[in-house]
């Protein structure tokens, strides 16, 4: 193979003047996680709220949950970002718009508004999958000691449910960590728009897709680590999670 | 205390399981629901506080009516008490919270109080001990007395109980029933499904005998095991007595 | 709202969006499902052959697969396959593959470890007497695995492989990082040709949502089937 190595290049300077090319990727990846979280924090209420919403005893709140997943469900993620990104400002009144376009870091709160409500579909299915599991009785006694359908949630089937589909919910933050990168396609440079410019400026493809490529296995081993702990520390004496 | 009269409820246009049905429990008595699997008696109990809608007919209880939308349906739940095949202790919570959950949440109390008020009855079934033990750390035996006790702890009126010990192992039978048994001598006034004809004989006032959703027999307890007038109540002692 | 939206920049557009752009998205589809389960269903067969170097190394490799984003993959393959190829034909420079075997390559060797772990799982839910039985009967465990396991593992898991696949057409979108021109990158090349954005967008917005939503129904309704056939 005829590549001409150089494996120093992370320590000499960019062009950008913000330091060496591994300060740029780790401004990338700090990127990544700060999308990444905010994502995810849409992704939970909203996908906790509509997951809910597809358990209701009501017709209507069943039918909008399902409407709702299957619309963030059937469209590309590359494409809901163009919808957020192109489309939105120019659906809204103008002055809504314009602002919307001039917002500082538009590409930050775009991926991160639209990795979020297209997690929080998969996050809804998951957590309805959680509470269909528990036992139908609980329900019910929940509703026999008194409790409205709303403290019944609150405090006997989401405790519950949410402790059933953490090992899921921890694939599902590991995604929304993954999808950040498609936001590269409206100029966020988050880790691999990073390690792309590197590539760009430095010539030096394979250095910088590896460093990129290592640090999103360490991410994923922090994270899976994390959730390890998380699980134990929930964990309920006694009780056999059902896998 | 509890008036249930010409109450009817169809689960589909074509399924009816509950016909006709009309009966009462006045303060103070016990009364006993027998008869084959799929007969309707827990969805007539589960009728009794509103778990399950019916579709005409009327139930009231201590002189509410369950059935009247303009019923505050938690509040009536929260004075009648629910006892449940498979015990439906909440697993994530510690027994003492099991006990003090709906009295904090449903009557407001404070939390010394409830958990005073929950000790006491802990203590008073016997497991006073596993006050700081999950439910998954106990026996089914002990499960079941927890929930007995869940259920006195928000000062019922009443008690229902739906086959309370048809989920035990025969050993553990005994130490519920005796528990019911007390309560019942007590003076509560309970309404319970269940097989144990021990049971009946010992405390019931009054046994009802349903078939494919009618109350074929409602009788007091000596009539009923003197001379049942149904050729159907008479088959069913006959299987149940038999061994 | 839609006051100064001009819907017929897409019908003119139309024969350039489907004949280029679908007829690429699809048969990229096609291609990458079927070497992805192929490749997939050998990394299962190599996890669960209780042979422990085999089974590590098909492990390592869906696990590291797993935890890329598909975007930075695509880059991976893009700039790697070149190379790879010149090491192949032993040639005295990197040689260009073009657009389409670079992403029908990437997208093989991505789906492969999500394909197998949906196999391993169908796998694993046949009974142990099936592969018993077969071998009673004197077949090889080539032969259990064609005839007897693999057939049934393929069944059950049906209706996951084409839900894996739906997700996969709709992740061949992402191409777009390389210029290719998919339905998407058709759609946005009219779309900055002519400066309409909304519509252009809006529009293949529609085509994958409805595409993608019968493929689902379909899903559901083969679920049902099968669900009554059991
Ligand atoms: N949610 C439901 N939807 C439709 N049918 C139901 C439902 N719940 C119960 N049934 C049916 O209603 C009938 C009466 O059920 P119910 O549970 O009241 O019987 P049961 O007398 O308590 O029987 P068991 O002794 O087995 O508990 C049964 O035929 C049952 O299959
Ligand atoms: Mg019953």
């Amino acid at each position: 193979m005829n590549y001409n190595w150089n494996w120093g290049i992370f320590f000499q300077p960019n062009p950008m003047g913000t330091g060496t090319y591994l300060d740029m990727l780790l401004s990338g990846l700090a990127l990544t996680l700060k999308t990444a979280a905010l994502a995810w924090v849409i992704a939970l209420i909203t996908g906790s709220l509509v997951g809910v919403m597809r358990t209701l005893p009501s017709k209507g709140a069943n039918w909008f949950g399902f409407a709702y997943v299957e619309f963030f469900r059937n469209m590309p993620l590359l494409v809901q970002l163009f919808l957020w990104f192109f489309v939105l400002p120019e659906l809204l009144p103008k002055g809504a718009g314009t602002w919307l376009k001039q917002l500082p870091n538009a590409p930050f709160w775009t991926a991160a508004i639209g990795v979020g409500f297209f997690m929080s579909a998969r996050v809804a299915v998951q957590l309805q999958a959680g509470i269909s599991s528990l036992p139908r009785g609980q329900k019910m006694a929940a509703t026999a000691l008194g409790l409205t359908t709303a403290q019944g949630y609150r405090y006997v089937l989401l405790p519950m449910a949410f402790r059933i589909i953490l090992p899921p919910l921890t694939s599902e933050f590991l995604n929304t960590i993954k999808n950040t990168a498609v936001a590269i396609t409206i100029g966020l440079l988050e880790l691999t728009g990073q390690a792309r410019s590197m590539q760009e400026f430095s010539f030096q493809v394979f250095e910088a897709f590896t460093a990129a490529t290592i640090l999103y296995l360490l991410v994923n081993a922090v994270v899976v680590t994390a959730m390890r702990f998380l699980e134990r520390w929930v964990a309920i004496p006694g009780y056999i999670t059902g896998k | 205390m509890i008036e249930i009269s010409h109450v009817n409820k169809w689960y589909s246009p074509t399924f009816q399981v509950l016909t006709d049905c009309t009966t009462n429990v006045t303060k103070g008595e016990v009364v006993v629901v027998c008869g084959p699997s799929g007969s309707g008696k827990s969805t007539l109990i589960k009728c009794v506080n509103a778990l399950e809608p019916f579709q005409s007919g009327d139930i009231l209880v201590d002189g509410t009516k369950v059935n009247d939308p303009k019923t505050n349906l938690p509040k009536l739940r929260s004075r009648v008490g629910m006892v449940f095949q498979h015990f439906e202790l909440f697993p994530h919570l510690k027994i003492i919270d099991n006990l003090c959950l709906a009295q904090e949440k449903v009557l407001g109390r404070g939390h010394d109080k409830a958990q005073a008020k929950g000790m006491q009855l802990l203590e008073r079934v016997g497991l006073k001990e596993q006050a700081q033990k999950f439910p998954a750390q106990l026996s089914g035996g002990q499960q079941q007395r927890v929930a007995i006790a869940r259920a006195l702890a928000m000062d019922p009126i009443v008690m229902l109980f739906d086959e309370p010990t048809s989920a035990l192992d025969p050993e553990m039978v005994s130490e519920v029933l005796d528990v019911m048994v007390d309560l019942a001598r007590e003076g509560m006034t309970m309404m319970v499904v269940t097989h144990e004809m021990g049971f009946a004989r010992k405390v019931a006032n009054r046994v009802i005998f349903m078939d494919r959703g009618e109350i074929v027999e409602d009788a007091a307890k000596d009539d009923f095991f003197g001379k049942p007038r149904s050729d159907r109540a008479q088959k069913f002692l006959s299987k149940i007595l038999s061994h | 709202m839609f006051g100064n939206l001009d819907f017929d920049v897409i019908r003119r557009a139309l024969p350039y969006l489907f004949y280029e752009g679908m007829t690429f998205t699809l048969t990229l589809t096609f291609l990458a499902a079927l070497g992805g389960l192929i490749f997939g269903t050998a990394l299962a067969l190599m996890r669960l052959s209780g042979l422990k170097i085999l089974g590590r190394i098909a492990g390592i490799y869906v696990d590291f697969m797993r935890s890329l984003p598909l975007v930075l993959v695509i880059f991976w393959f893009y700039f790697l396959v070149p190379y790879i190829g010149q090491w192949v034909t032993g040639a005295s420079r990197p040689i260009s593959v073009g657009a389409f075997a670079s992403s029908l390559i990437t997208f093989i060797m991505f789906e492969a470890a999500y394909f197998s772990e949906i196999m391993r799982a169908g796998i694993q839910s046949i009974s142990r007497g099936q592969p018993a039985a077969a071998s009673a009967l004197g077949l090889t465990y080539a032969q259990t695995m064609r005839y007897v396991v693999l057939p049934q593992a393929f069944r059950n898991m049906l209706p996951v492989l084409i839900t894996q696949t739906i997700v996969l057409f709709q992740d061949t979108s992402l191409v777009y990082v390389l210029s290719i021109t998919d339905f998407l990158g058709a759609a946005s090349k009219v779309a900055q040709r002519d400066g309409r954005l909304v519509e252009m967008y809006l529009f293949a917005a529609v085509v994958y949502f409805t595409i993608s939503c019968i493929a689902s129904y379909g899903v559901r309704r083969l679920q049902a089937r099968i669900a009554i056939i059991r």
